[in-house]
């Protein structure tokens, strides 16, 4: 655990990263909204760490959102979560009050 | 002097009236604008009819009172040059009257005018900038408020929008059409195109404030300037390392933006069947 977190504050000082050029490799969790037909529309999680379990980490959206969605296998981006709806604000504070991501690392995405 | 401080309180209250009025626009750029001009003038007004309407030696009580008043609790006094500038908009009314209060209590807008104290480094450091200010308004390094307009949508069908003004905000931004689109149809997880009067047409629905909120963090990551706010900017491709960065043509900063492409538009839709 200290291993992690000394690993990440390490990053974060890393003199030869600019400010502002972080965003494409690391460890943000990017949350996207797509509309579908009508009202209807579709959370994606993005980038959430390598190690968790995703099935459960699913199971746990869906119960707390009272929604449907699956994990799907992305080959560049890795497992992606999909949830029904528009569930951007419950992901993240989901997600920060479980200590699952650090509020800096999550990017909402959409309007 | 207690009538006075009614009638201040008085003007106090109009001017908290005047600084809710607010322009429409869409205002990207630096949110937390400190300086007010409009009711500076306007407080300075109302002060004069009040001590003018006060008898001589209250005013004179008046002024001693404001002048100390002044010494000790603020900040941010500007002298009175700034009355003159064009009027933008307000958020704390409170200091615009006391720099109101500061212009009035001396003649020539000097804090220390009339007594032989000290001067403070504030007060200098203010008449510094009210002369700079005055004679060469670019060097004080002063945000100047970037004001876009909204975005206008119009509904084409039922299933698209059509962003109207979308060349215009291009470029009040100076930037690429084709950049702002990439950006605005990663953000909104959508697909679209300009169309033959080059407005974006885009599939879905959505309200302005959609394309207000997603413009504004584009103009945060891609346009404003991180040490000056201003949105003069460049964006410039190293064809070699293939870094854009963002070159401030104000202040000459630059930074590194990321890449839209990696950043953004990795996009989950193409898996989804809609
Ligand atoms: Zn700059």
């Amino acid at each position: 655990m200290t291993e992690v977190d000394s690993l990440q504050s390490g990053l974060g000082l890393d003199p030869f990263v600019e400010d502002g050029e972080d965003d494409s490799g690391k460890d943000y969790v990017h949350i996207r909204i797509q509309q579908r037909n009508g009202k209807k529309s579709l959370t994606t999680i993005q980038g959430l760490e390598k190690s968790f379990d995703y099935k459960k980490v699913l199971k746990a959206f869906k119960k707390e959102f009272c929604c449907n969605g699956n994990v799907v296998e992305d080959a560049e981006l890795g497992k992606v979560i999909q949830l029904q709806g528009d569930q951007r604000k419950n992901v993240s504070v989901f997600l920060t009050g479980n200590n699952l991501a650090k509020k800096d690392l999550i990017k909402i995405h959409g309007f | 002097m207690e009538e006075n401080g009614e009638d201040l309180a008085v003007t106090n209250d109009k001017l908290s009236q005047l600084s809710v009025a607010e322009d429409g626009g869409l205002n990207l750029g630096e949110k937390k604008k400190k300086k007010k001009k409009k009711p500076l003038a306007d407080a300075e007004e109302a002060l004069t009819e009040v001590t003018e309407g006060a008898a001589d030696d209250d005013a004179a009580d008046a002024g001693q009172l404001l002048d100390m008043s002044l010494t000790k609790k603020k900040k941010k006094k500007k002298p009175k040059a700034r009355a003159d500038e064009d009027a933008v908009e307000v958020d704390e009314t409170a200091e615009g009257e006391a720099d109101g209060e500061a212009a009035e209590a001396s003649g020539s807008g000097l804090p220390w005018d009339g007594s032989d104290r000290d001067y403070h480094y504030e007060e200098m450091l203010d008449r510094v900038f009210g002369i700079l200010r005055e004679n060469n308004p670019e060097l004080t390094g002063e945000k100047r408020r970037t004001i876009m307009k909204p975005p206008q949508v119009a509904r084409e069908g039922t299933k698209k929008t059509v962003f109207t003004n979308y060349m215009e905000l291009c470029k009040t931004m100076n930037r690429q059409p084709e950049h702002v689109q990439l950006f605005l149809l990663a953000e909104l997880g959508t697909s679209g195109s300009l169309d033959g009067q080059q407005r974006l047409v885009v599939k879905g629905r959505f309200q302005p404030k959609a394309f207000e909120g997603v413009l504004r963090r584009y103009v945060n990551e891609y346009v404003g300037c991180n040490s000056c706010k201003s949105i003069d900017t460049l964006l410039d491709r190293d064809s070699a390392t293939r870094i854009i960065s963002l070159r401030c043509q104000q202040c000459n900063a630059s930074r590194t933006v990321a890449p839209i492409k990696a950043g953004f538009v990795a996009r989950t839709s193409r898996r989804i069947k809609t």
